[in-house]
């Protein structure tokens, strides 16, 4: 988790990730967020996140994030 | 059928009545049949090709389903009598079936799609090549296929990627394409929400028959009061680009944004507002756009449903799919920064250039697309140059007149692109443009200049006065929706309001056959 | 209970107020047709008449320029009116006699046979010249469903607002003069005054189709029944305007028409020496129309064939007629020096 919240800093240093819950809906990541994103998440935990699951509610907060990452890792296994 | 049509007020004022007094279980049905009467109004070619996509996509998606529970089937078995690697073969091997089917119905929609919005220009390039005689040039454009398709394929895509199940009745489907006000200026909208909510039974409520009229009668105002009027000065500014240069552009740009917003705008109004008279509710479209502070952010205000669509189904998988991620991978040697680029550069440049292909045929909106999608990526990479300046004037950044610095920047930079869809070829568009900053002639065009494009001071004042008022309730509507609060001041309120914009419209609007003194010129005989 | 009633109250007031507005702005960018193009007002001032005609001429402007009412009676005490109008076309002038056929029941009826050349509908605004004015009734509704060009809507002829909207931003003077009035009349029982003079030059020649179009002579059928049914006598006149042309094949037509159906037809162009009019001194332009002084001599020469082949009756020393007649031939007069004072 911290890990991921590392990454999201590094994007956005001015954005509380841990309380944020409208990432996506309020406008924080825009698309070309979430793509960078996705790239530095491939590189770190080593998990392929499929197009399908990247919808606002897998983005909105840090911990819906890490939840999908966890599961996609899950079920690799 | 267009929505400024006696022929649609009428349609409309007959199918009202008549869905709400048919038992519930077939008002679905007597939606379809009107679907029906209004897809084949605006020509039958239409709908064939309506019902092929409908046929296409049904069989598709329908297939898909079966092999989804097959492939669960056979799996559940494999369980305990096979090895993983086997079990993770037969997996693939219905995916690629599924691949196939999905490939398949692709090609055959937007084929169609394509063939009917490029046949006349290669139709006329043909021609003009090999003296061949013109194809597809008798083909209108079927009364909106660009959004039907995008629609009925977005459901056929959530189909493939298991995240909604597959409709069993392809009627229901039907409903869903061929849902008569999404096809004259869409949204497109989204089976699990649209399509649902239009099979389901629907109980009249005049509270809400009150608010959908109101926004159907704002959508007209919007449309004839200003945008119809203005369309008339801009189609002649835009006729002549020898003539019209230098400040004409300017106003050209200013008054092509308020044209565009008010049609565009009116019109989801419109659409919106019959589906909610409908018991249907439709996406937003539209988010005070104008109010953006940077060209990405307009574009998740301005046709949202288009933005979204690509997003969902082109620009996401696009940046993850494999070859972008091999892609990615190959150039970290050139650096880090670089590779991790690469894949959201090229994903950006792709849709912008699909978006502007999808909004015409002609070379200019390709360019309008791609400038697009390259203005949002410097925007992107000078993001930490403006953090720094955040930074270091943080009272002038946080100031009110700032934030209207960046709304007014992102209107005029959305407005400059929008330039190429006003020409016909990508030459005159860029001479326009630059013409601009070389020609200053303001003289000429207060001095005769605005009074030649056929509209009088008169229109001018009115369009202007209509153009206050959108922005007004703009304000307004940034603290909660209107209609709302309208109706919380009782019925009586909310008719009222509704006849003043009914009267506006029938006096102000621009509609009819356009009386014109120079018209009775008197022709002894 | 009370609230829904308030309710309902208040939702049938806010209508009552907004249709109230909307018919007042309708009316002021309706054209008033009183002082520019006044030929739109010819339709609505038949309304106005106070006493029945014995002839109702009908007709494009070879009957309201030329035919004069005040001397038909003045001279023979025949009363008439001419229900013509701008470019009045077969199907406008069958509609406007039925529609003169509710109120009244003329012994004559004169039509003019020009517009037949005409087939189709030609421009919307005649169309609206000659419609505007027309009371509502079943007339009105037939006229507008045949007289419609393309791109013009039905409703926009019940509800003018539709039409004429757009002149909210161009109003005059007159529109406000006669927005809640209709102001004096512009025409003398129909007939409208010239009394200039333009003497008749050459007539250029013209492509024509040797026939009449079948749809106008089909309407000239209509005519003739309407008149059969009601017991009216029809004449058929070519008024003696010697441009536009009236070829000689479609004189032979008419007249084969007239014979079939026993009606009397006169070509009075061929009689214009007998009728005494000179197409140096009487007409206004150039042998298109009659000025004032071409009427009267028509009216004096063609009274005289009314009178002794219909046998009407001299209404002249009936009160109600004199009187009616005798405001009407000083306004007439009256006009007749105003306006030759302005030559």
């Amino acid at each position: 988790m911290e890990q991921l919240l590392d990454i999201l800093r590094e994007l956005h240093p001015e954005t509380d990730f841990e309380t944020e819950t409208r990432l996506v809906d309020g406008g924080v990541l825009a698309s070309f967020d979430i793509v960078m994103l996705i790239t530095r998440i491939e590189e770190e935990f080593d998990v392929v996140i499929p197009a399908k699951d990247i919808v606002p509610e897998n983005f909105n907060s840090a911990k819906a994030l890490f939840a999908l990452i966890t599961r996609i890792g899950e079920q690799d296994d | 059928m267009l929505f400024p049509s006696w022929a649609f007020l009428l349609f409309l004022a007959v199918l009202v009545p008549v869905y709400y007094l048919v038992p519930k279980r077939i008002q679905w049905i007597v939606l379809l049949l009107a679907n029906g009467v209004f897809v084949c109004f605006a020509g039958t070619l239409g709908a064939v090709f309506m019902a092929v996509t409908v046929a296409s996509v049904y069989a598709a998606s329908r297939g898909m389903d079966t092999l989804f529970t097959r492939q669960r089937e056979t799996l559940a078995e494999m369980k305990t009598t096979h090895t993983k690697e086997e079990r993770k073969a037969t997996r693939l091997r219905f995916e690629k079936k599924r691949r196939l089917i999905l490939v398949a119905c692709l090609v055959l929609n937007f084929g169609i799609l394509f063939a009917l919005k490029y046949g006349a220009m290669l139709g006329k390039l043909s021609a003009g090549l090999f003296g061949v005689k013109a194809f597809g040039q008798d083909l209108a454009l079927t009364m909106g296929i660009s959004f039907y398709t995008f629609s009925t394929v977005g459901y056929l895509l959530d189909v493939y990627r298991e995240t909604i199940p597959a409709e069993r009745n392809p009627f229901k489907l039907a409903l869903f394409t061929s849902f008569f006000p999404l096809l004259v200026q869409g949204p497109i909208t989204r089976f699990e929400t649209v399509g649902r909510a239009l099979a389901e039974p629907h109980t009249f409520d005049g509270r809400r028959f009150l608010s959908a009229a109101l926004r159907i009668a704002w959508g007209y105002w919007k449309k004839l009061i200003v945008a119809d009027r203005l369309l008339v000065a801009v189609k002649a500014l835009c006729a002549k680009p020898s003539v019209y240069r230098g400040d004409f552009i300017f106003v050209e740009m200013l008054l092509y944004a308020a044209c565009l917003y008010a049609d565009f705008t009116g019109g989801i109004d419109i659409t919106i507002g019959v589906g909610e008279m409908l018991g249907v509710r439709i996406e937003e479209n539209f988010i005070r756009p104008y109010f953006s502070k940077s060209i990405s952010e307009y574009w998740r205000r301005w046709h949202i449903t288009l933005g979204e669509w690509f997003k969902r189904y082109v620009y996401y998988p696009l940046s993850v799919s494999k070859p972008m991620r091999d892609l990615s991978k190959n150039t970290r040697r050139i650096g880090v920064g670089f590779s991790r680029r690469v894949p959201v550069y090229l994903a950006t440049i792709l849709v912008w250039a699909l978006t502007g292909a999808w909004h015409g045929s002609n070379l200019t909106f390709l360019v309008w697309g791609i400038l697009n999608g390259v203005v949002i990526l410097i925007s992107e990479e000078l993001k930490p140059l403006y953090a720094r300046f955040h930074q270091r004037f943080p009272k002038l950044s946080a100031s009110a007149f700032y934030r209207g610095f960046t709304v007014i920047r992102t209107v005029l930079l959305l407005s400059s692109l929008r330039i190429l869809d006003c020409y016909g070829t990508v030459r005159d568009a860029f001479s326009s443009f630059f013409s601009m900053f070389t020609t200053w002639n303001w003289s000429a065009v207060f001095h005769g200049g605005v009074q030649s494009l056929g509209l009088s001071y008169y229109d001018y004042a009115i369009a202007f006065c209509g153009v206050l008022v959108m922005f007004a309730l703009s304000v307004v509507q940034r603290k909660g929706a209107i209609r709302p609060r309208i109706q919380k001041r009782g019925t009586v309120f909310s008719v009222c309001v509704l006849l003043v914009l009914i009267g506006t419209i029938l006096i102000f609007g621009r509609y009819g056959f356009g009386f014109d003194a120079s018209q009775f010129i008197y022709n002894r005989f | 209970m009370k609230r829904k009633g308030f309710t309902v109250i208040g939702i049938l007031l806010s209508c009552i107020v907004c249709f109230g507005a909307l018919t007042a702005v309708s009316r002021l960018t309706a054209p008033k047709y009183h002082d520019t193009l006044i030929d739109g007002h010819l339709t609505g001032e038949y309304y106005d008449e106070t006493t029945d005609h014995d002839v109702l001429f009908i007709g494009d402007c070879e009957v309201f320029e030329h035919f004069s009412p005040v001397t038909l009676f003045n001279e023979y005490g025949i009363t008439s009116y001419i229900r013509g109008g701008a470019q009045q076309l077969a199907w406008h002038s069958y509609y406007m006699l039925e529609d003169a056929l509710k109120t009244e029941t003329p012994k004559v009826a004169v039509f003019n046979v020009l517009a037949l050349k005409y087939g189709e509908p030609q421009s919307e605004a005649y169309n609206r010249l000659n419609l505007d004015g027309m009371r509502f009734g079943t007339a009105k509704l037939g006229a507008i469903r045949v007289s419609m060009t393309e791109g013009e809507d039905f409703m926009s002829y019940l509800f003018p607002l539709l039409r004429y909207h757009d002149r909210i931003t161009a109003l005059t003077k007159e529109d406000l003069t006669y927005w809640f009035s209709k102001g004096d009349p512009v025409s003398f029982k129909g007939y409208v005054m010239h009394t200039g003079v333009d003497p008749a030059t050459e007539v250029p020649q013209e492509n024509y189709d040797p026939k009449l179009p079948e749809t106008s002579m089909a309407w000239l059928a209509k005519i003739a029944d309407l008149c059969e049914q009601n017991g009216v006598a029809l004449v058929l006149i070519k008024s003696p305007s010697i441009y536009p042309v009236w070829h000689a094949e479609w004189d032979d037509e008419i007249a084969a028409f007239a014979k079939a159906r026993g009606l009397r037809y006169d070509n009075l162009i061929a009689e214009n020496d007998l009728i005494g009019i000179d197409m140096n001194t009487d007409t206004y332009d150039q042998g298109q129309h009659l000025n004032v002084s071409g009427a009267e001599k028509l009216s004096r020469w063609f009274g005289a064939i009314l009178q002794s082949e219909y046998g009407l009756t001299d209404h002249r020393g009936e009160a109600a007629y004199d009187a009616d007649y005798a405001a009407l031939t000083e306004r007439y007069e009256n006009e007749k020096q105003r306006l030759s004072e302005g030559n």
